[in-house]
């Protein structure tokens, strides 16, 4: 028996055809490679070759023939022995390209694997990220612990000095890292510790080393990738979202990529446009990556440290102008703090005020001036942006009423929009007065000093927003 | 504080090269041994089974997406594994089922990647473009043009960082040796002398746009790393026997620690650049030529008789690969789909 010769797909989007012309008569010998006819698809007019050597046995289709679905039977082979040709017959053959995953299908939140939440009812499902447990407490500082002053600089210099003791897979590499002790000064004296097989200074070249570093995390080591500052790394982003972030997911989880990439984020003073750019909430869209940007030293030293232990690639978001400012930190030989959970930074009843990085400094300045007019703002220190600790945002509006987010980025799809429609979500019958965000201006950032200063939040912006969403002159 | 540029030994560790081993061995010209002929005649012709296959199932409607068929090419990978050490490794872009088959990876495995099946390589999650295997120092599987040269930079940087000899053999196209990247990692490769040797399979079109209406200079891609002194050899890629032989070389300067090589192999594909591509900007007469007068199997094939292998043991590995071919693609059409629970694993780790 001969064997079918079936209308092929040619595209991705395909469904039927036209055949056009047949290049071959029956009777004609046909060897694997030979183009046997012409086909018009939704794209263009394609040359079929025949996939086995063999005879045409008959056209089951004429030429000109139009809309022919895909599978069907346009001619038949016959084996140059005469028999059906090998490997051909398609008893095998699909009805229907396979299926695609219904929604029905997705198991209800009884049977999700434990990582991973369901969302709450409703049509609009919450990103399935899985979210820290808010009953497991943050391993607390034991009482008594003496605190250092240090710098948010000293901070992180202290946590990669202590990662890079503890694993010889951890090193640093960026522009100046090395001998000129960081642009920044946060690298200072690593290259004096460690030397320079593993403080290594590249060329300027973000795409290139990103992607070094890429490969090297492949590999099973642990770079810290310091970009001079996040407006250079979007010559990298390629390589930080399309070849890290995507590597666990895409090789079945076979292959991990524990990467972090680190440095100053978000406007500095005076630097102009080009930079002076917050990409927290570019980061944060990522599935697979983990984005933290920390106020306070303890914090940077803290998730930098879990950051870098991390099996997963981390953007970690740091900001120029509080890398001077000195906060108390525990003085502890291993302090870590768990990656996607907030802080309480000021209890209070009132308003719910929610920032990250530098927008704590306007936040908790407002805060203090709020008290003064019997206003108690509850401060949310974000800490990690993803996973983003939304439960500890939604306790508080439950005791509050009342939401005011604060960042330095621009307005359209910033966290403070992914914060007030989660809020919304969860705590909708809890809120009495619209989610407010603070953000900054929706321009290019201007370099005059008054016009800087308009461009970015303002502590009376947050202390007008806290006012109004508590109904207050 | 002594000033850390005080301290030349240590600032240079990157730039040192690594003691030389063994001498380069002096190469005996493109010839392989009847084993080895044979060999590169089986794994060649895995390939082009496979893929034929893949067509024939992209076709009927079982793969779906984008799929690059890598017939024609089969030489360069197969020439290029063939020269490996056994903890080399290998990294390339979209057009990668070769690659994948080349370093061993189950054929089934691979084929059910490619039909979305949850015992796919990627358990269904990756795709044509994306399969890695850590196990076989595969390391993708990339769809962006011009990562593989950066990304296997680094896989040759933890080479070194660890002090070992392996070399990293970064494949990609002749398009892609126009992005910026592959400079960069030239640049970086060289200065700090890893051990990476990269391929650029020049198939002469990148998508529909000829070499030689893309690149400056195109008659000779393997100059191109000669401004950061990274030396650079053209190859006939369709004779596996010449591909082996200069991979040898390329792979014994990677290894000697004198840097990064550049290989590049003149081949073709003759199929389009994806599923989709009808190739009208090529005429059908080359097509044709380069099938009938510059075909890598064939002329393996030829020698091989020549050396007094019979037509019948040809046709039994022609039989057997075929055989190893449909069990792969009857696997891929019966494994089921992945479970709807798989959707949110492997995202982070």
């Amino acid at each position: 028996m001969p064997t079918e010769i079936l209308m092929p797909a040619l595209s991705p989007t395909m469904e039927e055809g036209t055949l056009v012309k047949w290049h071959v008569k029956e009777g004609d010998t046909v060897q694997t490679g030979d183009v046997i006819a012409e086909i018009e698809t939704d794209k263009a007019t394609m040359e079929v070759e025949a996939l086995d050597d063999g005879k045409i046995d008959k056209l089951l289709v004429p030429e000109g023939t139009e809309h022919i679905p895909v599978n069907r039977p346009i001619a038949m082979l016959l084996a140059d022995n005469g028999h059906p040709a090998e490997g051909h017959s398609f008893e095998a053959r699909p009805t229907a390209a396979p299926q695609p995953i219904e929604v029905e299908e997705v198991p209800d939140p009884g049977e999700a694997p434990p990582e991973v939440e369901i969302a709450p009812a409703g049509p609009q499902a919450a990103p399935a990220e899985p979210r820290p447990e808010q009953d497991v407490p943050e391993r607390a500082v034991p009482p008594g612990t003496e605190m250092v002053t240090l710098t948010v600089r000293e901070a992180l210099r202290d946590a990669m000095t202590e990662e890079m003791h503890a694993d010889a897979d951890v090193f640093v590499m960026g522009e100046e890292v090395g001998q000129y002790d960081g642009a920044y000064k946060v690298t200072q004296g690593l290259l004096e510790t460690f030397g320079a097989r593993r403080v290594i200074d590249t060329p300027i070249t973000e795409y290139g080393f990103a992607g070094v570093g890429v490969g090297a995390a492949f590999a099973g080591l642990r770079p810290i990738v310091e970009f001079m500052t996040w407006n250079f790394a979007m010559q990298a982003i390629d390589h930080i979202v399309n070849s890290a972030a995507k590597a666990l997911y895409m090789s079945g989880g076979q292959m991990h990529c524990p990467i972090v990439f680190r440095g100053p984020n978000g406007a500095a003073a005076r630097v102009g446009a080009q930079h002076s750019q917050d990409f927290s909430s570019w980061y944060a869209h990522v599935p697979g990556l983990k984005v933290i940007a920390p106020y306070t030293a303890a914090d940077a030293k803290g998730l930098l440290k879990a950051a870098i232990r991390d099996n997963s690639p981390v953007v970690f978001l740091e900001n120029e102008v509080l890398y001077g400012q000195s906060f108390e930190v525990p003085k502890l030989d291993d302090f870590v703090l768990p990656i996607g959970r907030a802080r309480i930074a000021r209890v209070g009843r009132d308003v719910t005020l929610v920032s990250y990085s530098r927008g704590l400094a306007y936040t908790l300045d407002a805060a203090e001036q709020l008290a003064l007019q019997d206003i108690e703002a509850e401060v949310i220190d974000l800490r990690t942006l993803r996973p983003l600790d939304i439960g500890t945002v939604v306790n508080s509006v439950k005791k509050t009423n009342r939401i005011v987010t604060v960042e330095e980025g621009w307005a359209i799809c910033s966290i403070g929009s992914e914060i007030c429609a989660a809020v919304t979500a969860e705590a909708f019958d809890y809120l009495d007065a619209p989610p407010t965000k603070i953000t900054g201006a929706d321009v290019p950032m201007p370099y005059a000093d008054n016009l800087e200063k308009l461009a970015l939040p303002s502590v009376e912006q947050v202390i007008a927003a806290a006012k109004a969403v508590c109904y207050r002159k | 504080m002594t000033s850390p540029s005080l301290n030349p030994g240590a600032a240079n560790f990157w730039m040192n090269q690594i003691p030389t081993p063994n001498p380069t061995p002096p190469s005996d010209g493109p010839r392989l041994s009847p084993d080895e002929e044979l060999s590169a005649y089986r794994r060649m012709l895995l390939i082009r089974r496979f893929e034929e296959k893949a067509g024939q199932l992209y076709g009927m409607g079982f793969i779906a997406g984008f799929c690059h068929l890598y017939i024609g090419q089969e030489a360069v990978v197969t020439g290029m594994m063939m020269a490996l050490g056994e903890d080399d490794q290998i990294i390339t872009a979209y057009r990668d089922h070769g690659h994948m088959l080349s370093t061993g990876m189950d054929p089934k495995g691979v084929m059910a990647e490619l039909t979305g099946r949850r015992h796919g390589i990627s358990k269904g999650k990756g795709g044509s473009m994306h399969m890695f295997s850590v196990e076989k120092n595969f390391f993708g599987g990339h769809g962006i043009v011009g990562t593989p040269a950066p990304l296997g930079t680094g896989l040759a940087f933890a080479n070194k960082y660890r002090g070992n000899n392996s070399v990293c053999v970064s494949f990609f196209g002749e398009g892609a040796a126009n992005q910026g990247q592959v400079y960069e990692s030239f640049n970086m490769a060289s200065l700090w002398k890893l051990s990476v040797v990269y391929v650029i399979e020049n198939n002469h079109y990148a998508l529909g746009t000829s070499v030689e209406r893309s690149s400056a200079h195109s008659e000779e891609l393997y100059h191109r790393g000669a401004a950061f002194g990274v030396a650079g050899e053209q190859v006939d890629g369709m004779d596996v026997a010449a591909v082996e032989d200069a991979g040898k070389r390329a792979l014994a300067h990677a290894r000697s620690g004198k840097g990064p090589m550049i290989l590049e192999m003149l081949t073709y594909r003759y199929r389009g650049h994806s599923m989709s591509d009808p190739a009208k900007y090529r005429t059908r007469e080359e097509v044709k030529d380069m099938r009938e007068h510059h075909d890598p199997i064939e002329l393996v094939r030829k020698r091989l008789l020549k050396a007094g292998r019979s037509e019948d043991e040809l046709k039994d590995i022609d039989r057997e690969i075929r055989s190893v071919v449909n069990e792969a693609a009857a696997f891929a059409q019966s494994d089921p789909e992945p479970d709807p629970s798989e959707l949110h694993t492997d995202v982070v780790a």
